[in-house]
């Protein structure tokens, strides 16, 4: 059923001749964590193989749809080290593999490493230990297969969106004429046409973040990395930015790694869900998310959304040393501390009488 | 195929600027005519009360008269025309190489021990004290002003480089890695541009700088430049109102520079907002 709907939704936005539908995501079932905390992804386990989406030309799909992982890593570990301090470990032993295509949600509390593990598969830092690979090739540097979205739009303020949407290519040394042609396009996908003459500061936060998007992708990645890109943005624009990133996503053929706060988010945007725990930052949950695409606002009111959403929250539960680590994390100050399985049966955002997938987002932002 | 073309009307007016209107430019002109008629009459009724010697200080319809017949019977031009090459060329000479060791500043903090010490004694030791030592060195034509110029620009603009370069946001540096640019593209596409309103800043003390800077070297020794002409009529032609007028001159070449300089930063930087 999710099959037929997501075609008729396809064809009914772009007119899109897509010869499949949108595949389930099949990530594996969460199976229990490896003695180093590492939860392993067996072969097989890929998506199936789908068509090509043939109608967008300017976004061919650069990347090998069945020729192994889009992201691959193994055994990653990063340390810092401060003047006198001693080494902080950001991340230990993270390994996991991201099949072509697949939207995947990096979440965990604050200090657990998600922004460094981001960077790490950029290039932008070196791992002490382990290797990365996107599409089986290592990572030894910034990768023009890569896309990076930052926190902030980081957007040049002296120049038009065009000129930033276009600054990669500038970069790359590209010709000026396929530089304006290819910049247009991009910002035409993110649905900024007109906008190219604007100066940052005269586009609005999501405006700013789409062009930091449409940036991102001028060298046609095929892996979008994604670093808490809906943080800095007020809460209905988020949620409106969530379903755009979903449409931009469906357009490109890109493998997402999108680092979040927000529980909610990362069920209604990702196949699959992988939990971090802080200092050392390990993988303590990889949990796959088997709701229909295209996902809406009512997906996320599902039982099947709540229950997901109340399995992602009790690992990080779990994962928080602290007892106030759980009520940062959205918890109602009456849920008792200690280990996962010590909450009550019930959803305790349900008995606050908030949609579900409206609550973490509000809960974050009064905080 | 394409996305619904409905949203390139909704674009157009977003990138539209404000422009403008007629009558502000009159409004923001007032008070500086205003000011100037002040002045004026200030200076007048300062000479008619005082009874001053037009030795001492003439009335300004009299400086306004040998203003104008020193312009036209081709006394000024010839003085003019020189300290202008001189600051010009000593103005580029001292900001291009200013921006260039305020970069190398900005990037390594041991070029910054090595120098700052030697940039700051420079600047901190009166320009008025080196120009007849410059001048003893360079000979009295046109190098020895060129040179008194840039140094009197040079520290202005390098520190002005310096902060500019290492202000520049960090996380912007870091997007432009992830965009693989190299360490050049990083100062040229990324930090220059950043640094720009800093650098523009620096630049714009700098280019006042650099007419007193040409002034102070004519003194030192030389044929021609309103320096000169200041000398000339202060001394064997005891002409005040000429002395006078050359210094309406010097000042005027001072404010149109700047107001040059001005123009050149809003056309560059523009609003970041």
């Amino acid at each position: 059923m999710g099959t037929a709907r997501s075609m008729q939704a396809l064809q009914r936005r772009r007119a899109i001749t897509a010869g499949s539908a949108r595949p389930r995501p099949n990530a594996p079932p969460t199976s229990p964590s490896t003695p180093d905390g590492v939860v392993g992804r067996q072969a097989g386990q890929r998506p199936a193989e789908r068509a090509p989406i043939t109608s967008i030309a300017p976004l061919p799909s650069t990347i090998d749809q069945d020729r192994g992982s889009a992201i691959r890593l193994r055994d990653v570990a990063r340390s810092f080290s401060g003047a006198g301090a001693p080494a902080l470990v950001a991340l230990d032993g993270i390994s996991f593999d991201v099949p072509p295509r697949q939207v995947t949600a990096l979440v965990g509390p604050n200090g657990c490493g998600k922004s460094t593990l981001l960077r790490v598969i950029g290039g932008l830092l070196r791992p002490d230990r382990g290797a990365v690979e996107v599409a089986g090739e290592r990572v030894s540097g910034p990768d023009p297969r890569v896309g990076f979205v930052f926190q902030e739009p980081r957007l040049l303020p002296w120049t038009s969106a065009l000129d930033n949407v276009a600054f990669p290519l500038l970069l790359a040394g590209r010709p000026g004429a396929e530089r304006a042609a290819r910049a247009g396009e991009l910002l035409e996908l993110v649905g900024l046409e007109g906008f190219g003459g604007a100066r940052p500061h005269e586009l609005s936060g999501g405006m700013r973040q789409r062009v930091a998007i449409a940036r991102a992708l001028a060298l046609e990645p095929s892996v979008l990395l994604l670093d808490e890109p809906f943080s800095a943005l007020d809460a209905l624009t988020r949620e409106r930015f969530g379903s755009e990133l979903l449409r931009i996503w469906e357009r490109t053929a890109t493998t997402i790694l999108l680092v979040t706060h927000s529980i909610s988010e990362a069920v209604f945007l990702a196949d699959r869900v992988l939990v971090l725990s802080p200092r050392p930052g390990r993988v303590v949950a990889d949990i796959p998310v088997s709701l229909p695409r295209p996902r809406r606002r009512s997906t996320l009111d599902s039982a099947a959304a709540a229950r997901l959403a109340q399995r992602i929250r009790s690992h990080l539960a779990g994962a928080a040393d602290e007892p106030v680590a759980a009520e940062a994390w959205g918890l109602p100050e009456t849920a008792p501390e200690g280990p996962p399985g010590a909450f009550p049966a019930g959803d305790p955002i349900a008995e606050l009488g908030v949609p579900a997938w409206f609550d973490p987002f509000g809960r974050e932002d009064r905080s | 195929m394409s996305a619904p073309p409905t949203a390139v009307a909704r674009g157009s007016e977003g990138a539209a600027t404000a422009r403008a209107r007629p009558g502000r430019r009159l409004r923001d002109a007032m008070p500086v005519l205003l000011g100037a008629l002040l002045f004026v009459a200030a200076w007048k009724a300062l000479v008619v009360v005082e009874g001053y010697p037009t030795f001492i200080l003439p009335a300004p319809e009299v400086v306004a008269g040998r203003f104008w017949t020193a312009w036209t019977d081709g006394t000024m031009w010839p003085h003019a025309a020189t300290t202008l090459t001189e600051i010009a060329l000593g103005f580029l000479v001292g900001a291009t190489s200013a921006v260039a060791v305020g970069i190398l500043l900005a990037r390594s903090r041991f070029a910054e021990r090595v120098l700052s010490p030697y940039l700051v004694a420079a600047q901190a030791t009166p320009i008025l004290a080196l120009a007849p030592l410059i001048a003893l060195w360079f000979g009295t034509g046109l190098l020895s002003k060129v040179v008194i110029c840039a140094l009197i620009v040079f520290f202005p603009v390098a520190i002005a480089t310096m902060v500019g370069i290492r202000g520049v946001d960090r996380r912007l540096l870091e997007m432009a890695r992830a965009f693989r640019a190299t360490r050049r593209q990083l100062l040229l596409r990324v930090e220059v541009p950043a640094a720009l309103p800093a650098i523009l800043g620096g630049i714009r003390v700098g280019v006042t700088l650099a007419v007193i800077g040409a002034i102070i070297g004519e003194w030192a020794g030389g044929e021609r430049g309103l320096g000169v002409l200041i000398n000339l009529a202060r001394g064997s032609l005891f002409d005040t109102p000429l002395l006078f007028a050359t210094l309406l001159t010097i000042a005027l070449i001072g404010v149109c520079l700047y107001l040059v300089t001005v123009a050149v930063e809003r056309r560059l930087v523009g609003p970041r907002g």
